[in-house]
């Protein structure tokens, strides 16, 4: 509140100093000392130059701020600049009106733009069919592997080795169990995002028609498939044998208290909670792996896919707004703001140029795993069913798998039956999408 | 009742007028919208919007999720009634004989009620917490493992329990108000003819507070039913496997979550109509069946 307060009275201010000016609304999902790191990205763009001035405003979770975004552009009220993360990226592309891709704007600005320069992961996420860029990677990550080295080696295992299958993970789990090492081996953090999303994605497996949904609005899911069936049964099954605990529902908010209590030696979660794991885990050493695979299937391990979100121009703005926000964009772009925006944050550096950056300074020597994810998610050229994924109302097809997910570790649903569920679920809401927007 | 002459037509319309804008603008306006979009199918930027009758309802009614919903919004609405007014009772009788300590009493078992919902729902959050939660640690200890992110029964006592909390504090002011308009001479003679305390309280005062006892009754059931979207926000999310999701807050998930508004709006005027229908019980039936 303070915050925006202040924001407010600095608008005010120099609206009245300099009101030549030009003012760029930016609505963002990013709380705490994340979006620290966002005002000061803003506040060093606005330095580095007089013509505009980016005010950035907190809108709350993801979620919320999709909404306020939508309720705004309802009311002609929307922002220039609005941060959506990756499963909304279905409900802005069909919103054709509303949003501006920022493939045309940077070419209307006549502003250098080149998608080539991002990573290809990043890239296949948010470009249409024919190839363009919609919107602007800005915050993007992806899920690594973290463990515990003291339990390993208390449990008799190799502190330097992480599990690198699912085999070995659940080896490695009973051990820790066993050894009274630690009283649980494995949590997870987002069941949708990491086990059921990246782990088809990273065993280079469909999870729905049209490409996993990029080809067309009217998809199925095929979320039911043997593979799928089979982790989520294993899961069920360690949780019953204590070897994996349950983190909870969405971002999966008790798995890091799991971890950093040593109660769960090893730990799946999204590279951008490093920072966090670094400041928390203290009482032991961390170390990183990339995600686990099935050793018998074929193609494993592919590459991960992204998380976290973009930058998206919402059409409706004065058109001096929209030579500032191209603006905004290729200083976004550059490989030095990349990086500040990157290394303390553990989000991924996205562009090519970025990467290196980060490279010749020495970041990746300094910070043991920073480099892991970008190793991970570039591991293979992305294919059709590891580019990512794009279904309309995928905002709640997401709380469909958390909620059959639910059901099976509660006993009520056998692992096919939670994920034909979640299939059937799903596809009812993509056909209700399809049918809103058509 | 006091009758007033008013001899200009246009005054009485003018004294009227605030309260009218205001029902206009935050009830009657809104409500019509809800009506008029639950009969829409529309996209979440409101691009394209399709007119498709009663589609929308017929889709809930096919929905087996929904009609959970209903399932538990009444197994939610009655435990919270049951406990929050049991407690309540309980608690009034006790102070009603205290004489001297009684103020104390009062004050302190009406704090509850100046907690947000919200906050409310946090702490017991914080408590019941499987991972860090004080009570489901001690709970494990006695050998129990609470686990209400995937225990349904465990989430649905959570919310009750959350829920009921808050309403004690309310429907105990009630309770006393109650207790202490019952003449105590009554009592009295009842105990000069032989009437023990257990046969004096179901002779005498339960009776004599079924006036406060129904009022409480309606109010409770509204609030559990309507009043509880922070409780379980802030606590079960309606989770696990939407075990917790009363209509309430389904309308809330469905429409500002999933963006589906027409469906949202559908189920808002199904929830318009239970409250219609509450009203219309409490003024029909229940306040000329009971004498204050």
């Amino acid at each position: 509140m303070t915050r925006y307060l202040m924001s407010v009275a600095a608008f005010a201010l120099s609206a009245g100093a300099v009101s030549a000016q030009t003012q760029i609304q930016w609505w963002h999902a990013m709380g705490g000392e994340l979006g620290q790191r966002l005002e000061q990205v803003a506040a060093d763009f606005n330095a580095s130059q007089s013509d505009y001035k980016v005010v950035p405003t907190f809108k709350g979770t993801y979620p919320e701020t999709l909404t306020a975004g939508i309720a705004a552009f309802r009311a002609r009220e929307q922002p220039a600049i609005i941060q959506v993360f990756e499963v909304g990226t279905g409900t802005m592309m069909a919103a054709e009106g509303a949003v501006y891709p920022v493939y045309q704007l940077m070419a209307d600005q006549g502003e250098p733009f080149d998608p080539n320069a991002f990573l290809p992961s990043v890239v296949g996420y948010y470009t249409d069919t024919a190839g363009n860029m919609l919107s602007m990677p800005f915050n993007s990550s992806t899920p690594i592997l973290y463990y515990n080295k003291d339990v390993f080696e208390k449990a008799g295992l190799d502190r330097n080795t992480p599990p690198k299958t699912w085999e070995e993970v659940e080896a490695f789990s009973r051990q820790i169990v066993s050894s009274g090492a630690a009283p649980c081996g494995l949590t997870s953090a987002w069941i949708s995002w990491v086990q059921t999303e990246n782990f088809s994605a990273w065993h280079n497996t469909s999870i729905g028609t049209n490409e996993n949904g990029f080809g067309a609005i009217d998809s199925q899911l095929s979320y039911n498939n043997p593979l799928v069936v089979r982790h989520w049964e294993n899961l069920k099954k360690w949780q019953d044998e204590g070897l994996f605990q349950y983190g909870g529902p969405v971002g999966g908010n008790d798995a890091p208290p799991k971890f950093y209590a040593q109660e769960c030696a090893i730990y799946m979660n999204s590279s951008a909670a490093r920072a966090a794991v670094v400041n928390n885990a203290t009482a032991f050493e961390v170390g990183y792996g990339m995600l686990p695979y099935y050793s018998d299937v074929q193609g494993a391990p592919q590459n991960s896919i992204i998380g976290g979100a973009t930058l998206w121009v919402l059409q409706g703005r004065p058109a001096a707004e929209y030579a500032g926000v191209a603006k905004f964009f290729s200083f976004l772009s550059r490989p030095d703001v990349q990086a500040g925006w990157a290394e303390p944050t553990g989000y991924l550096p996205i562009t090519q140029a970025a990467y290196e950056y980060s490279q010749n300074n020495g970041f990746y020597a300094a910070n043991p795993g920073a480099e892991l994810p970008i190793q991970q998610i570039t591991l293979n050229p992305p294919t059709a069913n590891s580019k990512g994924l794009r279904f309309g109302n995928y905002v709640q097809i997401r709380t469909v798998i958390d909620e059959e997910f639910q059901a099976l570790l509660g006993g009520s649903k056998t692992a096919q039956q939670a994920l034909d569920a979640v299939v059937a679920r799903g596809n009812a809401l993509i056909a209700e999408f399809a049918a809103a927007n058509q | 009742m006091k009758r007033t002459l008013f001899r200009n037509q246009l005054l009485p319309w003018l004294l009227l007028a605030p309260q009218l804008a205001v029902t206009t603008v935050f009830f009657l306006w809104p409500a019509g919208q809800a009506l008029y979009q639950s009969f829409l199918r529309q996209d979440a930027f409101g691009f394209r919007t399709t007119f498709v009758g009663f589609d929308n309802f017929s889709a809930l009614w096919a929905d087996p999720l929904y009609l959970a919903s209903f399932k538990v919004t009444l197994v939610f609405s009655v435990a919270v009634t049951a406990l929050s007014m049991g407690v309540a009772l309980v608690l009034a009788v006790s102070v009603d004989r205290l004489i001297k300590a009684g103020t104390t009493y009062t004050t302190l078992i009406v704090w509850p009620y100046a907690v947000a919902p919200a906050i409310a729902g946090i702490l017991w959050w914080f408590m019941f917490n499987p991972t860090v939660g004080i009570l489901s640690y001690v709970m494990k200890g006695l050998g129990y493992n609470w686990n209400h992110q995937l225990n349904a029964g465990n989430a649905m006592t959570l919310i009750v329990i959350a829920a009921a909390w808050k309403q004690v504090s309310y429907n105990f002011l009630f309770f006393v108000a109650g207790l202490q308009s019952i003449p105590a001479s009554l009592r009295e003679a009842a105990a000069i003819d032989g009437a023990g305390p257990v046969k004096r309280f179901f002779t005498i005062t339960l009776p004599l507070l079924a006036p406060t006892t129904f009022f409480l009754l309606v109010v409770n059931i509204v609030y559990a039913m309507f009043d509880t979207f922070p409780v379980v926000d802030a606590t079960t999310e309606g989770g696990p496997a939407q075990a917790t999701s009363i209509l309430v807050y389904k309308v809330y998930n469905d429409g500002f979550i999933g963006l589906n508004l027409g469906s949202s709006a559908a189920q808002s005027v199904i929830l318009m109509g239970i409250v219609i229908f509450l009203t219309v019980v409490q003024f029909r039936f229940i306040d000329r069946r009971v004498n204050y």
